[in-house]
């Protein structure tokens, strides 16, 4: 086995740790579990990632493979918290069901919520999440919601109950990047549970400017998993997404049309003249 | 579907959306060790109710004509 990489940790004094509903996390970026060569490449890109929050899917046992195919023997529940999602639901009924079954599995009674309603391009279902986010609110799920980049779900679904809202940089497994800034920002700026970008990012610096527009957060599976080399491009998204942050705390100077120098005007050396 | 011909002291279950057989008197965790699962990685949904309880799974009987979905965590995003 390789040797695990992993990067410093952002000073505690330049940034509050995470929370959602009550609950610290370690860190901002949270990973997926899906399409990695084997389960070591998995586990080391997950360490190199920094991420506590990892997300897993709820899928049918195949009776040909037994618990094989189960990710539960590569992650450590007690290190990483187990998000599951409803990937794979077309309707907030399957969505609701799927929940129910992961919550079952008795780690935590969170979900990532996924309602879809498009093959060709995995966008949710705004009607479909948000009913479905009301109905496991009221049983005591912690729900985060997936969704479009669009400020009037997003509020749909805090009023339904969801304890973060995730909308997406651009389509799921597309690596296309922050698609729309303005409409992240304007999320960011109306809800009061925390927003964390789900989808899309493809590279660090996808990652990087998402975290600069103010966002709580970022989940992504694929923009590290279909990395050339999963495990170094996990370091660079978390120096990435820590970058980031601290730029959006720190505030960026005004963008200017004109050039000012840098240097002093005055006391130049007289010019020599030939 | 295909319908299984179930022998003299026999149960016809669906498990999964199959067709499957168990010896009747069964208990569900009996069933599930029959398929070689640990029941610790598993949730089990029941003729459509979703046992919370694993430890009440040996005192849990299948019945003929159960319907049972077995399913567990796999990677993803």
């Amino acid at each position: 086995m390789a040797t695990t990489v992993t990067p410093p940790q952002t000073p505690a004094v330049l940034d509050a740790p995470l929370r959602i509903a009550g609950r610290e996390f370690r860190s901002r970026l949270m990973v997926g579990t899906g399409k990695y060569a084997d389960a070591d490449q998995m586990g080391r890109a997950i360490e190199a990632s920094g991420a506590e929050v990892v997300t897993v899917a709820v899928r049918r046992v195949d009776l040909d493979r037994g618990n094989e195919a189960g990710i539960l023997h590569h992650l450590d529940p007690t290190r990483l918290f187990l998000l599951a999602n409803t990937a794979g639901c077309y309707t907030a009924t399957d969505a609701v069901r799927t929940a129910r079954l992961a919550r079952a599995a008795g780690f935590n009674d969170w979900v990532k919520l996924e309602v879809i309603a498009d093959e060709a391009t995995l966008l949710p279902d705004p009607v479909g999440v948000v009913e479905a986010t009301r109905t496991l609110a009221a049983e005591g799920f912690r729900v985060m919601a997936y969704t479009n980049d669009d400020l009037i779900t997003a509020l749909r679904l805090e009023d339904a109950g969801a304890v973060a809202v995730m909308p997406l940089a651009s389509p799921i497994g597309s690596g296309l990047g922050l698609l729309n800034p303005y409409s992240i920002r304007t999320i960011k700026h109306r809800l009061g549970v925390p927003v964390i970008v789900d989808a899309g990012v493809g590279t660090a610096s996808d990652a990087c400017i998402t975290m600069e527009q103010g966002v709580d957060g970022v989940l992504m599976n694929t923009g590290i998993a279909a990395a050339q080399d999963p495990v170094r491009m996990a370091a660079a998204m978390r120096a990435a997404v820590d970058a980031g942050r601290l730029a959006y705390l720190a505030g960026r100077m005004p963008r200017r049309e004109v050039a000012v120098p840098s240097s002093p005007t005055t006391g130049l050396v007289e010019p020599t003249w030939t | 579907m295909m319908p299984v011909d179930a022998g003299e002291g026999t149960l016809s279950i669906t498990v999964n959306g199959a067709p499957r057989t168990t010896p009747a008197g069964a208990s569900l965790d009996d069933l599930l060790r029959t398929l070689g699962l640990d029941p610790r990685l598993i949730v089990v949904e029941h003729n459509g109710a979703i046992l919370r309880d694993r430890a009440s799974f040996a005192a849990r009987p299948v019945a003929d004509g159960d319907v049972l979905e077995l399913v567990h965590f796999v990677g993803g995003g």
